[in-house]
């Protein structure tokens, strides 16, 4: 087949692309070779549209044993481990086909924490739905629910947290973001750097299929519109029994008796063997030649071209010593894995692949990796109307609070989360300490008294409103989750899903939040390991909210002095740390009650949520605490109500609260969202030394009120009977889609 | 007490099971791996939970073949214990070990969540620490844990008295609500005529320690190291003061 440059294009290269390739190749290419560039040179792949920016964010520090590059980071955490943990979006793929999609996403990024020699012990997700009362809707909240139990249930990696929000912004576009974290031996991490020329390049896992072509090109890296449906075949097919196998052979290759065998290894994900071929010559400033037809196949037929480019799940490309191909084949054997030599590293620089004797691809490594493009694209601030304005003079407050604070937790984002958690399997593995339904996940590291908490985080209203407000914001969120779950933040990964970059608009959103991470995580000293991108996120024109997902990691190094958000006991004297402000700006309670997703965010101060942080994980580190959460969506009417109905077994627990007014009006004490602020609960022997480790860093501090009895009461604009209060809280997700069907 | 735990293709708390086992109550384990035809000399050997075989098929309905299967039934033949948990359950039905079958739950859906159930039978190799009418804390987290079975086999199980587990409230009552799954009877665990091969869905190696799901696994463990692996009752009559706290 004659390529020119309509072929090129209709691979979603521009015409300037398709002359630099052949430009680097001196002749025009092959089809297989254009299929080769057109995924290597895709948004997914080259990050042609970020790399320049990312490079803005703090990746070292510390604890940093592996930063952005590498199919994972990894952080020390003492004792001679490491974690290594990732973001990854799945977002197309799961509009168009949600279980398989959101399945396949969760297998993923499983891959890419074993391929660094981690075992996993947890995975999270964030999850960005249109409005409930959208038709799509629950059939999309079912299928992605269920695809993720399905995958991590069956793996056997309990799934222990994140996310999950509605808001139309997303009704034509929704995210799956999925998390996971593994522990491994820090003088063990397993990198993915071809060398050694003459070494065999092996293939291991599931046969080739057709299935996922040009996933990551033409569905990744393109906006969507009325023919999305028609992608469904770019969408790749999930087995986790498969992958099961594969992930503890690949650990088994990786332990002590047989490490030496493997030189490096690489997960076939988006863009298969092409990506992971090229990117571990690159890497390793090797060349690779391939003679694909080695490569097992599912079906016959296939030509090269497909081979190259097929998505099918569940397949590694690894680099063994020589001699040592028999050893591999056996372990692979032994879990009933296929395992097939199918090239060799060389010094050429080159990917070259032949198919049945003829060469079919014959191009340099760099143009497909370090050289490939990189765009400084323009960005401009959008010149809309100002969304930040609001007239508070001319908001009616409600009427009646009892009914305002239930209805707020009865609200799509509010309430329980239990219906989609309870799909998942939270005790697999046996280190679970906190399982959803708290500010952050907590998992033991095995073998050690230590833990990780875990948290995803990201207000897509606040960030609308100001992108770079909004991710400082975020940031500072997910590192008070950390903090009120007793655990020192130690690092970040994220996952920026954002509209079309070739908007000036969505350029500037996004320049803005890389801006404020750089910030943020520069102030909290948490570097950011690893992370995606998810550009075009856009159907027919319209792009979602800039959604820069949080994912930070923190470190318990005593998982008993763990703190969760709940109540605890009769008696216990309630506190609450920072201050509150008159800000109902970008809030739910304007959203959910009045129909307004606008006003000035909240004021963020990062040098006192710093002191904060310190001071509440000096008090969890001393055992002060009986519990401690954050104040955040809902504001403290809606934290209080958390504390007293969220627990996870026995009886919720009544409060009674004073808090002084300092002249707000009524809602924006109870509703407003103000930063900083956080809720603990604890004996009243220890509020003398609560009182000397917050004075210390200069932060806030009121007793507001006692656990007591069966009712909240706050003031004396609420009073309901907190039983009830769970009741409603408990079954309104469930019966909020239900009412779609 | 020597304990093997089998590993299949799939199985995901064999791990998780053989730590409870050797770090937290002591004990002396073998890993077992599904290809292997013999045993060994073993006192009690665990069938754990997973997804073998991906669950492709049927839960449970390959990993009955894997060639270790033939040594666990000859195993329980001679009168070893058994035991099965979530999958492992599912495999002793499907390889006619015991009776009966689990099939998807009632809400369709998998479900992790932590249930109670009340002991019905103390007098077993495997609830030997605990009392009649106690209920137990533990989890479940299943896709097919609906335990069904003809009326006549139901009855038979009621009254040789190999109804050993059931779901209940957290007072021991047995209550529509307190089913999780819509098995018949309410039934959470079962053992064969002769009370060496025992099944049951929750999870008890999931509650073995304060900070990670509770204790109240321990029991399980501790009544069949109790019974040093011996299906034979202990001598001495039952306790007169083991009564039923529910309906």
């Amino acid at each position: 087949m004659q390529v020119t440059v309509d072929t090129a294009l209709a691979h979603g290269l521009t015409a300037e692309e398709y002359a630099r390739i052949e430009q680097a190749l001196g002749r025009p290419p092959t089809i297989e070779e254009l299929g080769v560039f057109s995924v290597m040179w895709s948004e997914h792949c080259s990050y042609k549209s970020s790399r320049l920016h990312l490079r803005l964010l703090p990746s070292s520090g510390p604890r940093v044993l592996q930063g952005p590059g590498e199919n994972a980071g990894a952080l020390d955490v003492g004792d001679g481990l490491a974690v290594v943990f990732k973001i990854e979006s799945h977002n197309h793929p799961s509009f168009v086909e949600p279980f398989q999609g959101a399945a396949t996403g969760v297998g993923g990024i499983l891959r890419d924490i074993f391929t660094m020699g981690a075992r996993p012990i947890a995975s999270l997700n964030s999850l960005r739905f249109g409005s409930v009362d959208h038709p799509r809707t629950d059939y999309l909240v079912r299928g992605v629910v269920g695809g993720i139990g399905h995958y991590g249930n069956c793996i056997g990696v309990p799934t222990v947290g994140g996310e999950v929000y509605f808001d139309a912004g997303y009704d034509d576009n929704i995210l799956v973001n999925a998390f996971t974290l593994g522990v491994v031996r820090a003088d063990e991490i397993v990198r993915a750097a071809a060398t050694g020329v003459g070494n065999p390049v092996m293939y291991v896992g599931s046969r080739t299929g057709r299935d996922g072509i040009h996933g990551a090109s033409l569905l990744a890296s393109a906006e969507f519109g009325a023919e999305s449906e028609s992608k469904r075949p770019t969408v790749q097919v999930g087995d986790p029994f498969t992958e099961k196998l594969l992930l503890e052979a690949c650990l088994e290759l990786m332990s002590p008796a047989f490490r030496h065998h493997l030189v490096a290894i690489q997960d076939m994900g988006a863009a298969g063997l092409t990506s992971s071929s090229t990117e571990m010559a690159g890497r390793g400033g090797a060349g690779i030649d391939l003679d694909l037809s080695r490569v097992p196949l599912r079906e016959r037929g296939m030509t090269p071209y497909e081979l190259l480019l097929s998505e099918s799940q569940e397949r590694m490309l690894l680099v063994v010593r020589q001699g040592s191909e028999e050893t591999v084949r056996e372990l692979f054997a032994k879990w009933d894995l296929d395992a097939a030599v199918i090239g060799t590293v060389s010094d050429t620089g080159r990917l070259r692949a032949r198919w049945d004797g003829t060469l079919v691809v014959d191009v340099p490594i760099e143009p497909l990796t370090s050289g490939a493009p990189c765009y400084d694209r323009p960005a401009s601030e959008p010149a809309e109307e100002d969304g930040q304005r609001i007239d508070l003079g001319r908001l009616p407050e409600p009427v009646d609070y009892n009914e305002a604070l239930a209805t707020l937790l009865e609200s799509p984002n509010l309430a329980s989360r239990e219906w989609v958690y309870r799909q998942y399997d939270t005790y697999v593995g046996g280190g679970t300490i906190v399982r959803p339904g708290s500010d952050a996940a907590v998992v033991r590291i095995p073998g050690t008294q230590k833990a990780v908490a875990m948290t995803l985080d990201c207000n897509s209203r606040h960030c609308l409103l100001d992108p770079y407000v909004g991710t400082v914001s975020a940031v500072a969120e997910a590192a008070r989750n950390l903090a009120v779950s007793g655990a020192e933040p130690i690092g970040v990964t994220n996952c920026l899903n954002f509209g079309n970059p070739e908007k000036p608009e969505v350029m500037w959103q996004f320049q803005q939040t890389i801006a404020a991470l750089r910030d943020a995580c520069v102030a909290f000293g948490t570097p950011v390991v690893s992370g995606n991108v998810s550009f075009y996120n856009d159907t027919e024109g319209r792009s979602i909210p800039p959604t820069p997902v949080i994912g930070m990691v923190g470190l318990l190094d005593d998982a008993s002095l763990h703190v969760t958000q709940w109540f605890k006991g009769e008696g216990d004297a309630i506190v609450l740390l920072g201050r509150n402000r008159e800000e109902l700006g970008g809030s739910e309670y304007l959203a959910v009650l009045h129909g307004q997703a606008r006003g000035a965010l909240p004021w963020i101060d990062l040098d006192l949520e710093r002191r904060l942080i310190r001071a509440v994980l000096t008090a969890a580190r001393e055992g002060l605490l009986r519990s401690a959460h954050d104040v955040d969506e809902g504001g403290l009417a809606v934290a209080l109500a958390e504390c007293c109905i969220t627990a996870e077994t026995g009886a919720a627990l009544g409060a009674r609260v004073e808090l002084e007014s300092v002249g707000l009006r009524p809602d924006a004490l109870l509703f407003g969202e103000s930063h900083g602020r956080i809720v603990l609960s604890l004996r009243r022997r220890h509020l003398t030394r609560l009182r000397e480790i917050v004075r210390r860093e200069e932060i806030p501090l009121a007793v507001i009120g006692e656990v007591r009895g069966q009712r909240l009461e706050i003031n004396d604009i609420v009073d309901l009977d907190v039983t009830s209060l769970r009741a409603r809280w408990r079954g309104a997700l469930e019966r909020a889609l239900a009412g779609r069907r | 007490m020597r304990w093997g735990v089998i590993t299949f293709p799939g199985s995901n708390d064999d791990a998780q099971t053989v730590y409870v086992l050797e770090r937290l109550l002591g004990e002396s384990v073998v890993r077992l791996w599904h290809k292997q035809t013999a045993l060994g000399p073993l006192d009690c050997v665990v069938l754990p939970g997973g997804f073998s075989y991906g669950d492709y098929l049927r839960c449970g309905a390959m990993a009955r073949f894997s060639p270790i299967m033939r040594a666990v039934e000859e195993f329980a033949a001679s009168g070893g214990l058994v035991l099965g948990i979530c999958n492992g359950f599912q495999i002793l039905c499907e390889a006619g070990l015991l009776p009966g079958a689990l099939i998807r739950n009632r809400g369709l859906s998998f479900l992790c969540t932590r249930v109670h159930v009340r002991v019905e039978e103390a007098e077993t190799a495997f609830t030997d620490r605990c009392q009649r009418g106690d209920v137990l804390d533990l989890p479940v987290k299943h896709g097919e844990g609906c335990y069904v079975a003809d009326e006549a086999t139901l009855r038979a199980l009621e009254a040789g008295r190999q109804v050993v587990l059931r779901y209940a409230d957290a007072d021991g009552r047995v209550t529509p609500e307190s089913n999780p799954n819509g098995s018949l009877g309410a039934i959470a665990g079962i053992r064969n005529a002769r009370g060496n091969v025992f099944g049951m869905m929750p999870h008890p190696e999931h509650a073995c320690e304060w900070l990670v799901g509770g204790e109240d696994g321990r029991k399980i463990f501790l009544s069949i190291m109790a019974r040093g692996g011996s299906a034979v009752d202990a001598a001495g009559a039952p306790s007169s003061s083991k009564v039923l706290s529910g309906p």
